[in-house]
């Protein structure tokens, strides 16, 4: 059995150590808000954090995190969709089939937490996640406001 | 959004009969259970349902797959019930529900930008009759007539009196009344609901992890599938080693797929997937193992000149006009295959006994998966169903083929009882696409000596989708969609330009990769091919590109209303920006104008920078301006992806790109600025979703030609092409 803390409760699991932490957080965990895109860590849809870095977790063996490390996941980053992002999200209506942004908000928060007051280029820098339905222009108004920064 | 999960099918069956044996209005959707459907809320009609607290409940039979379709629809029908907005919900019915109900919610295919142009007619008229039902009742109980009673937002008032209800309380006696005929509809003009910037449905769900998607589903003792299906075209499966696997952790059952595909079941789909990349497999590699991209651009090139080739529009005497042309343009162009690479997989959840089949799926067309569903289960109809969850993009791709469904099904088969995922890996997901398809195209311009365009052959070769997916949609051969935005009449996409002598015919070559509808479809190449090559045309005129299209433009006043929009706009004709170049484009599809003018920036280095997009749209009537300008945002995201990126190649008859490492896609670092104008003009409803793609990589061509001077004419657009260093 391994031991995760994910989003401040520790959860035994059952998996082999070489597997993903997305999969254990999708089908041990049952947390299915962190999505699969591609697998090799290209896509981001599985952004989760670990001790507050924004980490991709499909490519991330589970035996990886180390005791005592805090997950958080889209389902954690607030109580209730309190986050400035999350409201930020709301406002731009920044979603449209929406798969992707669990990982937009969680590569966005940890950008902020990192870098509050980001430029244009250094949000396009960090947030490297993919959108096939294009909501890019959305997702960094959104980040703007969040931060508090105009384009 | 509200998805009911059943079990059984049995409780809804027995109610479907009793309701066609009886009630014309007392249907319920079923809950779970005889028990559930009969403490359902009433129906007012099969598009309304008002819960006794007087929250609305919308039936929508087309899908949301990210491009809001579901919220405007949801905005046409509260419009014409004078519904509160903020007590609206929606729910979707299965095609089994459909079916019984002899199609009462129509069509629920939702592609070709369809969504709302094609339904948009009945599902006002659902709201609009419930209206007059829930009105009708409350006069019916306070013995007034109900032309002295007013409903809005989901209160009856009657006038005289003042005394008012609201509608959860007289819904159920709504429903019982006999429905009004074709209901006289709003003026859009008096529109509260619809044509209003109102914000999604379906957000709160997708900021929190919450919305479920359909490869999230769960159901108890569910297990997972991995698959690999034969990556050559063509190819079967031969031989797979299933004991090597047997004993790996949570592994349940190795099984055939069909005649192609071989399967593992487990517990987890780490589980399966890890034990299927384990697995020893042998392909029978069939007749296409040679297949090359170089090949099949070969089959095209011979169609560019092909004797024989199906005619799409036709005036005049082209051959004569060019052999009496003052000067004459010809180049060549193509377009790649492209895979959708819609975010999620496909993948789909089946549950099979002797006795039914259930399915759990994100589909953009759910009597076509329940079609394929009961191929592959084996049993009538009626003893199976689709239940449609949230899709993570479609973009044509869960509308062109529903395999997924298919396998789902067949390996659900191996384990009656048992749901089963099925979720494809990416790397399955980019071999066994359904591909937008390959074409060529070669252009002929003839001008005079004025430099006015008298002729114009466009001769097209390349891949029919209609004749790999619905042959029988072929009209004595040929493929009426191959001529999408090039047709002379008619209100889906007309050609705008004013040729005398024209003739625009394609050389149908098909070549063993299967095709799909992928977002803008054919518009995609054939607004490519027309545009560039008329600002070739503009060039060797010694024209302005504007004015070379406005002047062929005349008899066609909404293409032009579009194009001269956007050049204002951008600003055509006054200086850009140092080292920034304009392009132009427009084109007709889905039965919107729209044009686009973009700006550019071409590095010494080659590379590519689309600064700033300005693109109109005239799609008729707009039902929530904010998400057409969202659909407007992606279909440049998804159109420059293709331009600056997308390109499928064919090695040994597979694909050669497995993942989002070898098929780069546009990320938010190349996208540009987009400026929407949406102008409509109402009389006639266009599409949304689709149309602003077509013009996206011809503006940038344009405008990359005009910054370099170089005319690219095959996408993706290349780098070492623009090199100047």
């Amino acid at each position: 059995m391994l031991r995760l803390t994910v989003n401040g409760t520790v959860r035994e699991v059952d998996a082999e150590p070489d597997t993903p932490l997305l999969w254990v957080l999708r089908e041990q965990v049952g947390l299915t808000g962190t999505k699969y895109g591609c697998g090799v860590a290209a896509c981001g849809a599985c952004t989760v954090h670990i001790d507050g870095v924004a980490t991709r977790s499909c490519s991330l063996p589970v035996s990886e995190v180390k005791a005592g490390q805090n997950i958080l996941t889209i389902e954690g980053l607030s109580p209730d969709s309190s986050h400035a992002l999350q409201k930020a999200w709301l406002d731009h209506d920044v979603p449209q089939c929406g798969y992707c942004q669990s990982g937009q908000l969680m590569a966005a928060a940890a950008l902020l937490a990192a870098n509050p007051k980001p430029t244009d280029d250094e949000i396009a820098a960090e947030m490297t996640n993919i959108c096939r339905c294009g909501t890019y222009n959305r997702v960094r108004a959104a980040i703007r406001q969040a931060a508090g920064v105009t384009g | 959004m509200t998805v009911h999960f059943k079990p059984s099918r049995r409780g809804f069956l027995a109610g479907s009969a009793a309701t066609a044996a009886g009630l014309t209005l007392g249907f319920h959707v079923p809950l779970v259970g005889e028990a559930a459907a009969q403490s359902a809320p009433p129906e007012v009609n099969a598009w309304v349902v008002v819960k006794p607290d007087d929250t609305v409940v919308i039936r929508i039979a087309r899908v949301e797959m990210g491009q809001g379709t579901l919220t405007g629809l949801a905005q046409l029908a509260a419009e014409e019930l004078e519904a509160d907005w903020s007590k609206v919900t929606t729910e979707y019915p299965t095609p089994g529900q459909n079916l019984a109900r002899k199609r009462v919610w129509g069509n629920f295919s939702t592609a070709g930008s369809r969504g709302i142009r094609e339904s948009q007619d009945y599902v006002r008229k659902g709201g609009a009759a419930a209206r007059m039902m829930l009105v009708q009742a409350a006069a019916n109980e306070w013995g007034v007539p109900a032309g002295e009673c007013r409903a809005q937002k989901g209160v009856i008032t009657h006038v005289g009196s003042g005394r008012s209800v609201t509608y959860g309380k007289v819904a159920e006696a709504a429903g019982r009344l006999e429905a009004p005929k074709d209901p006289p509809l709003k003026d859009p003009k008096d529109w509260t609901i619809a044509g209003q910037p109102l914000k999604r449905l379906d957000t709160a769900g997708k900021l929190n992890g919450s919305q479920v998607y359909s490869i999230d589903m769960k159901l108890p003792g569910m297990l997972n599938a991995a698959i690999r299906d034969c990556p050559i075209f063509g190819g079967k499966l031969k031989s797979f080693d299933a004991a090597k696997v047997e004993s790996m952790p949570g592994v349940r059952k190795v099984v055939r797929v069909g005649d192609t595909g071989v399967a593992v079941i487990a517990d987890t789909w780490w589980r399966a997937k890890s034990a299927l990349d384990a697995l020893p497999v042998v392909w029978d590699e069939g007749p296409n193992a040679k297949l090359s991209s170089a090949a099949i651009a070969e089959t095209l090139k011979e169609g560019l000149t092909a004797e024989q080739a199906f005619v799409g529009n036709q005036a005049g005497d082209v051959k004569a006009a060019i052999a009496g042309a003052a000067k004459v343009v010809e180049a060549t162009y193509s377009f790649p295959y492209q895979h959708h690479a819609t975010m999620e997989p496909m993948n789909a959840t089946a549950r099979w006994t002797p006795e039914q089949c259930e399915v759990w799926t994100a589909t953009q067309n759910a009597e076509a998966a329940l079609a394929t569903a009961v191929q592959a289960a084996g049993l009538p109809i009626e003893k199976c169903d689709v239940h449609r969850l949230h899709l993570g993009g479609g973009f044509g791709r869960r509308s062109s083929s529903h395999d997924f469904v298919r396998q789902a099904v067949l390996i659900a088969r191996e384990m009656p009882g048992t749901p089963v995922k099925l979720i494809w890996s990416r790397e399955e997901d980019m071999l066994h696409g359904r591909y937008h398809p390959i074409t060529m195209a070669k252009m002929t311009g003839a001008l005079d000596a004025s430099g006015n365009l008298v002729g114009l052959h466009m001769r097209l070769a390349g891949q029919s989708i209609l004749a790999s997916i619905n042959p029988a949609g072929l009209q004595n051969g040929k493929d009426p969609a191959t001529f999408q935005g090039l047709n002379s009449g008619g209100a889906e996409g007309v050609f705008g330009y004013a040729v005398p002598n024209l003739l625009i015919d394609h050389a149908m070559r098909n070549p063993p990769i299967p095709p799909g509808f992928w977002r803008g479809v054919n518009n995609n190449q054939n607004a490519l091919y027309l545009e560039c090559f008329v600002d070739e045309l503009a060039s060797a005129a010694g024209k302005d590109p504007l004015e070379f299209r406005r002047a062929m433009l005349g008899k066609s006043p909404k293409h032009l209303a579009v194009l001269n929009a956007v050049a204002e706009k951008a600003g055509w004709g006054t200086p850009a920006p140092a080292g920034v170049h304009r392009g132009l484009s427009q084109h007709m599809g889905y039965g919107s104008y729209v044009a686009a003018c973009a700006e550019v920036r071409v590095e010494a280095d080659g590379s590519v920078k689309v600064l700033r997009i300005v693109a109109a749209t005239d799609p008729g009537h707009v039902v929530n301006p904010q998400q057409v300008a969202a659909q407007i945002e992606g279909s440049f995201a998804y159109g420059l992806s293709a331009a600056l990126h997308g390109e499928i190649t064919i090695l040994d008859g597979k694909v050669e790109q497995e993942n989002f490492d070898t098929y780069p896609v546009i990320r938010m670092a190349e996208m540009p600025r987009v400026e929407t104008i949406i102008m409509p003009s109402g009389g006639f409803w266009g599409g949304v979703g689709e149309p602003t793609i077509f013009v996206a990589a011809p503006a940038v061509l344009n405008a990359i030609a005009a910054a370099t001077g170089k005319r690219l004419r095959n996408m993706p657009i290349k780098t070492e092409d623009l090199r100047r260093v």
